[in-house]
Order: structure tokens, then C-alpha cells, then sequence
């Protein structure tokens, strides 16, 4: 078996000099000797007489000042104790982490009366206890002091929420009928549903619009063309033998990917007994982290999505990849079409497309490959996007018409996510009563009229149903810090109810779930699973999948630059871009920190900066300082300037761009200043937003710092960093990585005996327990979780972009990300 | 010769099994006043009344057994039966009732009222305290007293040396064999050298000593808001430190008790009676005034019985500190461990105001943990260690230090 060689950076591909240099140091900066030349310590800028006698100096003074008195500390016990709350030991809640929509079933650690940490709910079926970056790093918005502290009307402070509802009934009841809109993220808590249905009947003509940052009208209308309702279904990526992605980063962002990674995985590992692991093929644009994942992958314009996943198609019907003219990407298409074929029953195609015609394509050759039913679950629907552009599109016409009467706005920010946000600016100036219940000052808070901030999730009573059937509850795990209401409570409250939410929420689940004692049982587990029977789903109906062929056969194909707007895997939407625990967890194919940035592929790195990343002395010059060339980007009459990162398997022509960054200065002092706004570069096709477009990109004379910390800390030539083996190879012989592990080891003891002989210590008795940490690596997609919870559990700091720059990052866990293959082809690059 | 050896034998059987009854015997008592600090000292005194009625001749006052142990296990049942005695008792004692103790057995109870009737009345163990006070006192005078001598014996011998000097010089003098100018000693450049050398030591010494000793507070006693005696409460009372320190057995930290645990008893101990307490610097402490101060905390009205006004809570001065780089858990050494209270921080019982028992430096942890032997008969929590357990049956090893299962290991404590 021949080694693949694995590169951590284009230095170590090259071996250059700054890499030589990098392996052999083990500090990445100079040591400051300042002045300290060959001749000798005493004529040096600081001589030792000097030294000594600041050394003197320093002793005395803290000797001095460590003599003086010891601080008297105070002990202060409770009044009254609470049962079960003795100090110093936590109590775990079972909860829920919502944002925008989507629902995470969690166990919250409160130690004091504080929650200091958020763990997995083991009891939620298909979340099986797993979390993400952003779930890890909620419990730190909690404190974060940047949260609205108190109701306002016209920015200053209302005294009391009475004096506040007051306000706002009078200016509802002012509206003379002109209609109330309700616009919320996507919606999926039962209660709260119910709450909303109670506030609309109160105001005749208002009506709720749901509107999610980053959109799947796509999915949802191709989804009501093909089986006669609008839903996203679930996927079963552990039922999965073949799994061809077109572009959707379903490990990292695309709709639930708590869930699927887990299935994922699921696929991934080997059974010693009945070797087998799924095939996952990907087509997609730009390196994204479920593609560093894929078996095979390969690349193709962003304007070509709806090409390939006909050609797909047309290959699984057998009629070859028909229009597609690049070579290899053909052959992988009619490779992935063939196993798909091989594999009815066991295969499932996802696209990340925000296209109605791709996604009706996609659904097309699930049908074809015998998903449905199998792979993909229409009954237990995903509930967390259910926002239709088309619906939001219509709200701003008749905002900016004048014709909405008030906007109450949830969980929401169209100011700074819709790709048309002047015009939704425009609009929202003249709403006559505008209210934001967002917890921040956010770019939509900051032009309301009236702001009445909602609680944390870790402040709320509430329940969330990610899943058709598959509920979990919110409970509050601490006192709300400052002077806020739930938002349920507001339309509660407003449409004339005395009742607050927590006693709605109470009588609404003890009346669902029958008692007093299941109700109870409900909030102690966190969830309550009743998937509906499976019954039958409706037939998929393929009338429209003609015209849709045809709609993208008849697309045009760009021939410039494509820019891709993407979701990082650890930042997501930017909703948490004021968290600095996610602001410093390294972008998993980047390894960027405090920072968006235009990814290039080498060849476009190399035709428009002429930096050749396989010329040892460009790359250096290229890698070596965080310095990196700036660009200015334009898409009509909106541009932007933007640092540039070279990274491998990038589509040659494509650039692109994370979303998240470029917050309002309100947001908070982690956010602001940080990164540029992307998602301003969406455009859209008349249906839907598109996060792809043909823009133009230009070389500037400008200069900015990147921290990535890729190149920091470094094996120091100690190799090889992965041991790999095919499926076919282990197959054949299980033992092939052990026995080469054995033969290494054979001069000090072999694998038997290498403890006591392989050192020169005594070797040590160790009894009872002793703890051993492996990672399996085939489970392992890179997503950062683990370093934002390390940041949580072990209080490691964070250090702010200039110090990560000196390499001063504190981590205590690092996810290396390494290369293989031809830096110039975007197909070979395999990622680990 | 035989017989002898039958004799012998008989003599021996009969010292071992009476050696065995005693011995059990004393395990009983040691039972009962176990079993009276867990379940009865928090409301009753042997000699004293606190929230209950003071134990001592219990027997006396009620003969029948029976009865008696009704009342322990259920007094709400032996009032309604109509029983005239503990009624009046109620009634006498504000209607404050008694908990109730289902699941004490006989010979529990049995062992409680042996305990109770083995405690001698106050005012004889006194007497042992001071002797022990006078003892130290003698002990800290010879070491004066040895001082002073060897600095006496000091000056003699430096004395006597320039003597011989001066008589060694004369007799030279007198023989005619020459002789250098005489120095006077603290010119004499062997004097300033050992006077330099021993200066050196002494100082280095003491220096080190007290940069070590930065940050340490062995001995710290603060004045504390109110004057709570723990000689009365632990001493005294005999109420069981993990009545009040709960936490001790359930987590890390050992806890100041809550002011409504202060209150279980003092809702109706509103006065002190007790022998006079007396500060460090030898004042006198009003024990009402300061059970008042309680009062005024907890907003407690002891005339009307009820609370009247918004508790604040007690500011206590924080004695023991240790460095935020250390892990300490006292689950761990009371619970697992079995350690007791005093081992660190000494005879807290006879302690008025707490001070700081322990220097708690690392080296006193580490020393201890170095000395003392874990306790692995029937303590669930070190079965992991098969290997220690056959060791011990088998012999091996006839005890296990908290350093062999790892107690010394820097990350221990240090994470």
C-alpha cells in the first residue's frame, strides 16, 4: 500500500524553507532577546548588572506587596436554603436550544443558580444527546451583556411592562383594521402556535408571516409540486448505502444536521464482523465540510446545479450524463447514477439548491432510486424552515406600499439577511407601528419603534417540535437577568388574555398529555416522542419534473466568476456572531478565526496574484504571514472588499463567502467590526433567493490580516499523521495497520512488551481506574463542537484576533485539517 | 507440665472472651452516642434544655420501657392515646413536636438511653482542660528556660576561651617567647567569620521561612459578625458538625448552614444559660445578645413568634482559603474518605471563635496523604482496586496510603 502524502499546508507540499524553519522552532514567534548579539552579555542593551537589578528590584516589591495584609473574604449562606440546592453541586435541567427555528433537545448543568453548561438530551431519539458548536456555545448569550436590558419605546427605557403594554394596545388599537403582521422565524412550538392563533382572531386581517435568513423555499415548493404539500421530509442517512450530495453541507448546516451527522456516522463505521460503509459522493462548487467528508467528490460551476442534477437523472433513467461537457465530471456523474441504480431502496440524493426546479429534479431521482419511503420519511416531517421567500417578498411590497397597519417582529432580522435589505429598511419606516421582541439591538431592533426583549432560551417555558411527532420542552433554568418578557406573553397580553405563558404552557401539555404527573415526567425528560403511525404517504407525482429539465437546460451558464454564499459550520446564519467562543473556534476547512474571507481556488489565486501555491517561494510568501491580498468584489451596484484565502478544491472559478459577519456595532464588542455582510450578494430568480450569483471580482492594492491557525504548532517532521486503510484492503487482511504498528515497534518489546521496554523510566504500577480517550476517525467530519465545549467545560480563554495572530491561541484542542492529491485539480483533493 | 498448659489454655479463653465483652460493650456505648448526635442532639442535651427537654434520668422520669419507646418512635400517637404525662410535657414545651423515628429498633434506643446515662454531668470534665492548658504552659517555660541556659553556657564558654587566651599570653609573657599584639575579638577575623557564617544561617533561615509563610494564615481568627461559639454548639451540645455542614457529605464545599438551620433550634433557644464564654482577648460574651443578633438577621420576632421582618443574610468572615489553582472536596474526605472534621481543622468542639487549625499548605496535604491509610473494609467506594484488596487478604500489604492509589499525583488536585 503506498502512503498518500497528507499535507497540513502548501509549505509542508512544497517543503520550503518557511516550513523547514516552522518545524524545527517550537515557538512561532522570535524569543524577545532583544539587542542580544555575538558580543556578549554585557554589552547587550540590557547588561546583566541591569538585570540584576530589576530582578532585585521585582523580588522586593513583591515580597513587599505580598506581605501586606491578605484580603479579608466574605462567606455568605443562603437565608433560606432551597431543597436540592446545595452549593457547589449542579443540577441538571432537561431543556430545549431553539433559534431560528430549529430545536435542539438539551440537558443544561446549574451549578448556583447558574447554567453553566449545555449537554446533549440522550432521551431524544433522533438527536440521540448530540449538540453543535452553536448549542455548546448558547449558554455564553445568556450572559452576554449586550442583551437588551429593559423594555423601550422610541429608545429610551418604559418603566414597567404595564406602562409598555398600555403603549402598544393604544397604538394597536389606533390602526383603525389596517392589518397586524406577525413576522417570526419559522414557528414549530405547538403552544406558542396556539398563542398566535389567539392574537390573530383578535385583530381581524392580521396574519403571521414566517421568514428564515437563510431559505428553503426551494425544498418546500418543490415538496407541494410533487406530493401536494409544502414540507421538507426527514432523512435517514444511516439507512443510506449511496449518498450523493449535490452541494448541501448537510453535516455542518443544511437543515438538521444534529441528525444526520449522527446517521451519517452511523454509515461510516466498520463492523470487524460484516466490513461495509456507505459510499457518500458530493458535487459541489466550493470546498464545504460535508465535501472534505465525501468518498468522491467533484467540482462544477455554481450556475451548473441544475445541469448536473439532470444529468443525473438522465444517467439513472440511462440515458447517459447527458449536457454535461467536462470530462471527469461526467464520469462521476454516471459513476454516483450507476451505484445509486445498484443500490434501490438504500440510496438518497440531497441538494443544498434553493432552486424549486433543482429540488423538484432531486425529488425526481429519489423516486427513481426508491428513497421515498425508505430513506427519505415523509411522515415525520422536519418543521424547522417553513419560510416561503415569495410570501416575505410580498409583506415588504406591501410595507413599502404603506399598507401595513403594524409589524411585530420575532427571532427575525431581515435588515441585515434579506438580500434586499434597503428595501425591507424603506418598508419597515413606514409600518406605523413597528415592535422587535429580539433579544439584541440588532439591524431590524434598531429601526422599531417599540423594543420589548424577549428571554434567553435558557429563561423560557416553551416547547418545540423539530420533528412531526417528536416534541421536546423548554423550562427556565434561571431567573430572567434583566427586565424581560417572554414574547408569547406580549400577544398574550395583547390580545387581551390574563393568563401568562407559563400557566398556558402548563394547562395547554397537562390537558395534551393527560395529568399533572405526565406533564411533570414531559419537563423532566425534555421530550415526549409520538411519531404518527406510518400509514401510507402521498404518491410522488413527477408532472412537473419535465418542465423543470427543461428550465435549467435552459439556465445560463455563466462564463465569469461565480461567488457561493455559504454558512460556516460552526457560525451557521450569524444569529450567535456575537458569541466570541465561536468567533475563535477555527473554521474547519479554513482553520480562520474572527473573520469572512473570499475562498479562491489555487488557479484563480495563481492567474490573478500570481501566486503559484506549488512555487515553494510564492506559497511562503503567500502563507507565511497572515498578510493577505484584498479584493473588491461587485455584484450590480453592491461591492465589497474582502481579504482572500487560497484553498484547494475549489471550483476553479468559483469564489466564496460566509455569512454571519458585518454586524451593527450594537450587536456587541465580539461582533463588531468583524468580517463583511454576505448575504446582501444573494439575488433572486423570481421565486426563490439564490445564494449563488456571477459577479465580478477585482484585484485592489490592499492589504489585511487573516488568523488562521492552520500553520500554528506543528508535528516537527514527526510522521506519518494518519494511519489509512481501504475498506477493500481491511477487508482482506483486518489486521494490516496493527501488524505494521507491531513490526515499528519490534526493536523496543513489540506491541506486547513496549511499555516496559520502550522507556527509559521505571515502569509504574497503576492501580484501579485508569482513562483512556480514543476518537474514531470515520465518525469524525470535523465540525468543532468539541472545541467550543472544551472552551465551556475548562474555562479556556479566548484571546481576541491579534493574539491568535501571534499564535497565541489558547485551545487546548486542535482539528487539524490536512490536504492530499494535485493542489491545481479541485477533484483529487481529498481532505482529513 | 501438661496440666499446666490446660490451665494456661482455660486462663487464656476466659481473659479472651472477657476481653471481647468488654470490648463490645464498648462499641455499644460508642453506638449510642453515635446514633444520639445523628438523630437526637440537634433538639435535646443530656444535661440541658434546648428546643427539647434535657435527657439526663430519663428513665426515672418515665419507667415504663414501653411506653418510653413508643413516644420515641411515634410521639403523635402517644398523645392521642390520652397519656397525661407527655401531654403535660406537650403542653408545658409550646405543642412543639417531636419528630417522629419509625425505624429506630430497640436496642438503638436501648443503646441512645445507655449513652445518655454515661454522661457525667458538667463541671467534671472541665477539670481535664486546664491541666492540659497548665502542661503546655510547662512545656513552652522549660524550653525558655533550656534557651536561657544555653545562652548562658554560651557566654561561659566565650568568657573561659578569652580567659585561656589571656592566661596562654601572660604565661608566654613570663617565659619570654614573643607574642603579637593582642586583637580585641570583634576585630578577630575568626569571630567575625562564624558571627557572619551563623548570622547566615539564622537569617536565611528565618527568611525562608517567612516567604513560605506568605499567603499562609495558620492561626487566622477573625472577628466574626456574631460570636458563635462552636464549643457550645459541638461541644457542649454535642449536635453532630454534619447537622449544620451538610454539604461536607454532599459536595465540595462544607457549607455555612443556611440561617433557617440556625433556626430549627433557635426558634426556641432565644437565651444563653450556659458556663460564661469568654473572647480571645479575655472579654466577656453575652450569649443572649448575640442569639438577639441572630434575630435581627432572620427577622425573627421571638415574642410573637413569628418572622416580622425582611432576613438579610450573615456576612461571615471566610477563614479557611486555599488557592483557586487547587481542587479540594470534601465529599471526598468525609464521605469516601472517612475522615474526620478534626483531623484538619483540630478540636473544633473546644473551639470558641473558629481559627485556622491548619497551615493548609501542600506540603500538610501531601504529608497526610503520604500518612494516612485509606480505610478499604467495607467502604464501597475503593472496590476498584481488586489489586490492593487480594493484596491485603493475601497479606502482602498490611495497609493502603492515599499516595499508592494515586494521592499524590499532581493532577489530583491540580487540573
Amino acid at each position: 500500500m503506498e502512503q498518500k502524502k497528507y499535507w497540513q499546508s502548501f509549505g509542508e507540499l512544497n517543503n520550503s524553507a518557511a516550513h523547514q524553519q516552522n518545524a524545527q522552532d517550537e515557538f512561532k514567534e522570535e524569543l524577545p532577546f532583544e539587542g542580544l548579539d555575538d558580543k556578549g552579555l554585557g554589552s547587550a542593551t540590557t547588561p546583566r548588572r541591569d538585570f540584576l537589578k530589576y530582578v532585585g528590584f521585582s523580588t522586593a516589591a513583591a515580597a513587599v506587596a505580598a506581605s501586606c495584609e491578605m484580603p479579608v473574604k466574605k462567606a455568605i449562606p443562603f437565608v433560606n436554603r432551597p431543597v436540592d440546592a446545595i452549593p457547589g453541586v449542579p443540577n441538571y435541567y432537561a431543556t430545549t436550544f431553539v433559534a431560528g427555528g430549529n430545536a435542539i433537545p438539551v440537558v443544561a448543568k446549574v451549578r448556583d443558580g447558574r447554567p453553566i453548561k449545555i449537554e446533549g438530551n440522550e432521551l431524544s431519539s433522533w438527536s440521540k444527546g448530540a449538540t453543535t458548536a452553536q448549542v455548546q456555545a448558547s449558554v455564553l448569550d445568556l450572559y452576554d451583556t449586550a442583551r437588551l436590558r429593559f423594555p423601550m419605546a422610541d429608545k429610551k427605557e418604559v418603566s414597567t411592562f404595564d406602562a409598555f403594554d398600555k403603549m402598544v394596545g393604544e397604538a394597536l388599537a389606533g390602526l383603525n383594521g389596517a392589518p397586524v403582521v406577525l413576522l417570526t422565524s419559522t414557528v414549530n412550538s405547538p403552544s406558542s402556535k396556539a398563542v398566535i392563533a389567539e392574537f390573530l382572531a383578535k385583530y381581524p386581517g392580521s396574519r403571521h408571516v414566517q421568514y428564515d435568513g437563510i431559505s428553503y423555499s426551494g425544498m418546500l415548493l418543490a415538496n407541494e409540486a410533487s406530493f401536494g404539500s409544502r414540507m421538507i421530509p426527514s432523512y435517514a442517512f444511516d439507512k443510506a448505502k449511496v449518498i450523493v450530495s449535490l452541494g448541501a453541507d448537510f453535516l455542518g448546516t443544511w437543515l438538521n444536521p444534529v441528525e444526520f451527522q449522527h446517521g451519517y456516522t452511523r454509515g461510516r463505521k466498520v463492523d470487524p464482523k460484516n466490513p461495509s460503509m456507505s459510499k457518500h459522493y458530493q458535487f459541489e462548487s466550493m470546498l464545504s465540510m460535508t465535501g472534505a467528508n465525501a468518498d468522491d467528490r467533484y467540482t462544477h460551476r455554481p450556475s451548473e446545479t441544475g445541469a448536473v442534477a439532470a444529468a443525473l437523472l438522465s444517467a439513472i433513467n440511462g440515458q447517459g450524463a447527458a449536457g454535461i461537457s467536462d470530462a471527469a465530471l461526467k464520469k462521476g456523474i454516471e459513476q454516483a447514477a450507476k451505484d445509486l441504480a445498484a443500490n434501490k431502496g438504500q440510496a438518497l440524493v440531497v441538494a443544498g439548491s434553493n432552486d424549486v426546479n433543482v429540488q423538484l429534479i432531486v425529488n425526481a431521482i429519489n423516486d427513481a432510486v426508491g428513497s421515498y419511503g425508505t430513506t427519505i420519511d415523509l411522515v415525520s416531517k422536519l418543521q424547522n424552515k417553513a419560510g416561503i421567500d415569495a410570501e416575505f417578498a410580498k409583506l415588504v411590497e406591501e410595507m413599502n406600499a404603506g399598507s401595513v397597519g403594524a409589524v411585530l417582529v420575532y427571532d427575525v432580522n431581515p435588515a441585515y439577511d434579506y438580500f434586499d435589505a434597503e428595501k425591507f429598511i424603506a418598508g419597515l419606516k413606514k409600518v406605523r407601528v413597528s415592535v422587535s421582541f429580539n433579544e439584541k439591538m440588532d439591524e431590524t431592533t434598531e429601526l422599531c419603534k417599540y423594543v420589548l426583549p424577549a428571554n434567553h432560551y435558557l429563561e423560557s417555558w416553551g416547547d418545540a417540535e423539530q420533528k412531526a411527532g417528536y416534541f421536546s420542552m423548554l423550562q427556565p433554568t434561571i431567573a430572567p437577568l434583566f427586565k424581560t418578557r417572554q414574547w408569547q406573553d406580549n400577544l398574550l397580553k395583547w390580545s387581551g388574555s390574563a393568563v401568562s405563558y407559563a400557566d398556558y404552557f402548563k394547562n395547554f401539555w397537562t390537558t395534551r398529555l393527560g395529568g399533572d404527573n405526565t406533564y411533570l415526567k414531559a419537563l423532566q425528560d425534555g421530550v415526549v416522542e409520538s411519531p404518527a403511525m406510518i400509514m401510507g404517504f402521498p404518491s410522488f407525482n413527477g408532472g412537473s419534473v419535465a418542465a423543470a429539465v427543461a428550465a435549467v437546460g435552459s439556465a445560463k451558464k455563466s462564463s465569469g466568476t461565480e461567488l457561493v454564499i455559504y454558512q460556516k459550520a460552526t457560525f451557521t446564519d450569524g444569529r450567535q456572531s456575537n458569541n466570541p467562543w465561536l468567533q475563535e473556534t477555527p473554521d474547519p476547512i479554513t482553520r480562520a478565526t474572527w473573520d469572512n474571507y473570499l475562498m479562491v481556488s489555487p488557479a484563480l489565486g495563481k492567474s490573478m496574484f500570481g501566486i503559484d501555491i506549488t512555487n515553494p517561494t510564492q506559497a511562503d510568501e503567500y502563507e507565511a504571514f497572515p498578510k493577505k491580498p484584498v479584493v473588491k468584489i461587485k455584484l450590480g451596484n453592491k461591492e465589497e472588499e474582502l481579504p482572500v484565502l487560497i484553498i484547494p478544491g475549489m471550483q476553479a472559478d468559483t469564489v466564496a463567502l460566509a455569512v454571519g459577519y458585518g454586524r451593527a456595532e450594537a450587536i456587541g464588542r465580539a461582533a463588531a467590526g468583524v468580517g463583511k455582510n454576505a448575504y446582501k450578494f444573494g439575488v433572486s430568480n423570481g421565486t426563490t433567493v439564490q445564494y449563488t450569483a456571477a459577479v465580478t471580482v477585482e484585484k485592489t492594492a490592499g492589504e489585511y490580516k487573516i488568523a488562521t491557525t492552520q500553520t500554528h504548532s506543528s508535528y516537527e517532521g514527526r510522521y506519518e499523521v494518519i494511519k489509512e486503510i481501504t475498506l477493500a484492503d481491511y477487508t482482506k487482511n483486518p489486521t494490516k495497520i496493527l501488524d505494521a504498528r507491531a513490526k515499528e515497534l519490534e526493536p523496543w518489546g513489540g506491541l506486547e512488551n513496549y511499555e516496559k521496554d520502550g522507556t527509559i523510566y521505571p515502569v509504574f504500577d497503576k492501580p484501579g481506574i485508569k482513562w483512556g480517550m480514543s476518537i474514531d476517525l470515520n465518525s469524525c467530519y470535523g465540525c468543532g463542537a468539541c472545541v467550543v465545549a472544551c472552551t465551556a467545560e475548562n474555562n479556556v480563554s479566548v484571546v481576541g484576533k491579534p493574539e491568535v495572530l501571534r499564535a497565541h491561541d489558547m485551545h487546548w484542542l486542535r482539528i487539524d485539517r490536512y490536504f492530499a492529491g494535485d493542489p491545481n485539480d479541485p477533484n483529487s483533493i481529498q481532505t482529513r | 507440665m501438661i496440666h499446666y498448659r490446660s490451665i494456661l489454655q482455660r486462663v487464656a479463653l476466659i481473659l479472651s472472651v472477657l476481653t471481647v465483652l468488654c470490648f463490645d460493650q464498648g462499641v455499644f456505648a460508642q453506638d449510642g452516642k453515635a446514633l444520639f448526635q445523628q438523630n437526637c442532639a440537634s433538639c435535646h442535651a443530656v444535661h440541658k434544655n434546648l428546643t427539647g427537654p434535657a435527657l439526663a434520668g430519663i428513665e426515672e422520669r418515665v419507667p415504663d420501657k414501653k411506653l418510653l419507646y413508643a413516644w420515641i418512635r411515634n410521639s403523635q400517637a402517644v398523645l392521642q392515646s390520652g397519656n397525661k404525662y407527655f401531654n403535660d410535657l406537650y403542653l408545658t414545651w409550646n405543642k412543639t413536636a417531636m419528630n417522629l423515628f419509625p425505624n429506630l429498633t430497640d436496642e438503638e434506643i436501648g443503646a441512645m438511653i445507655t449513652y445518655i446515662n454515661s454522661v457525667p454531668a458538667p463541671g467534671a470534665a472541665t477539670g481535664t482542660g486546664e491541666a492540659g492548658v497548665q502542661a503546655a504552659a510547662a512545656e513552652s517555660d522549660n524550653s525558655l528556660i533550656f534557651g536561657v541556659l544555653t545562652l548562658i553556657l554560651a557566654i561561659i564558654v566565650l568568657v573561659l576561651l578569652q580567659v585561656n587566651s589571656n592566661l596562654k599570653r601572660l604565661s608566654d609573657e613570663k617565659e619570654g617567647i614573643p607574642s603579637y599584639e593582642p586583637v580585641p575579638f570583634y576585630r578577630n577575623k575568626a569571630y567575625i567569620a562564624l558571627f557572619a557564617v551563623v548570622l547566615f544561617i539564622v537569617g536565611g533561615y528565618y527568611t525562608i521561612q517567612g516567604a513560605v509563610g506568605l499567603g499562609r494564615s495558620k492561626d487566622y481568627q477573625p472577628e466574626q459578625p456574631i460570636y458563635y461559639s462552636h464549643k457550645v454548639h459541638a461541644g457542649t451540645n454535642q449536635i453532630n458538625c454534619l447537622y449544620c455542614h451538610s454539604g461536607a457529605q454532599e459536595g465540595k464545599h462544607a457549607n455555612i448552614p443556611s440561617l433557617n438551620t440556625c433556626m430549627n433550634c433557635h426558634m426556641a433557644i432565644n437565651e444563653y444559660a450556659g458556663e460564661k464564654l469568654y473572647r480571645e482577648d479575655g472579654t466577656e460574651v453575652d450569649g443572649t445578645a448575640e442569639i438577639k443578633k441572630l434575630y435581627s438577621y432572620t427577622g425573627w420576632d421571638p415574642d410573637q413568634k413569628k418572622y416580622v421582618n425582611e432576613p438579610k443574610p450573615i456576612e461571615w468572615v471566610k477563614i479557611h482559603n486555599l488557592p483557586d489553582h487547587v481542587y479540594f472536596n470534601h465529599a471526598q474526605h468525609v464521605k469516601a474518605g472517612k475522615v474526620a472534621c478534626q483531623t484538619c481543622h483540630g478540636e473544633i468542639q473546644n473551639m470558641g471563635e473558629v481559627y485556622q487549625y491548619s497551615d493548609l499548605s501542600m506540603g500538610w496535604c501531601i504529608n497526610c496523604h503520604r500518612e494516612t491509610k485509606v480505610q478499604f473494609e467495607d467502604n464501597k467506594f475503593y472496590s476498584i482496586y481488586e489489586k490492593f484488596h487480594n493484596d491485603l487478604k493475601s497479606g502482602k500489604m498490611d495497609s493502603v496510603t492515599v499516595e499508592s492509589i494515586g494521592g499524590t499525583e499532581c493532577q489530583k488536585c491540580h487540573y
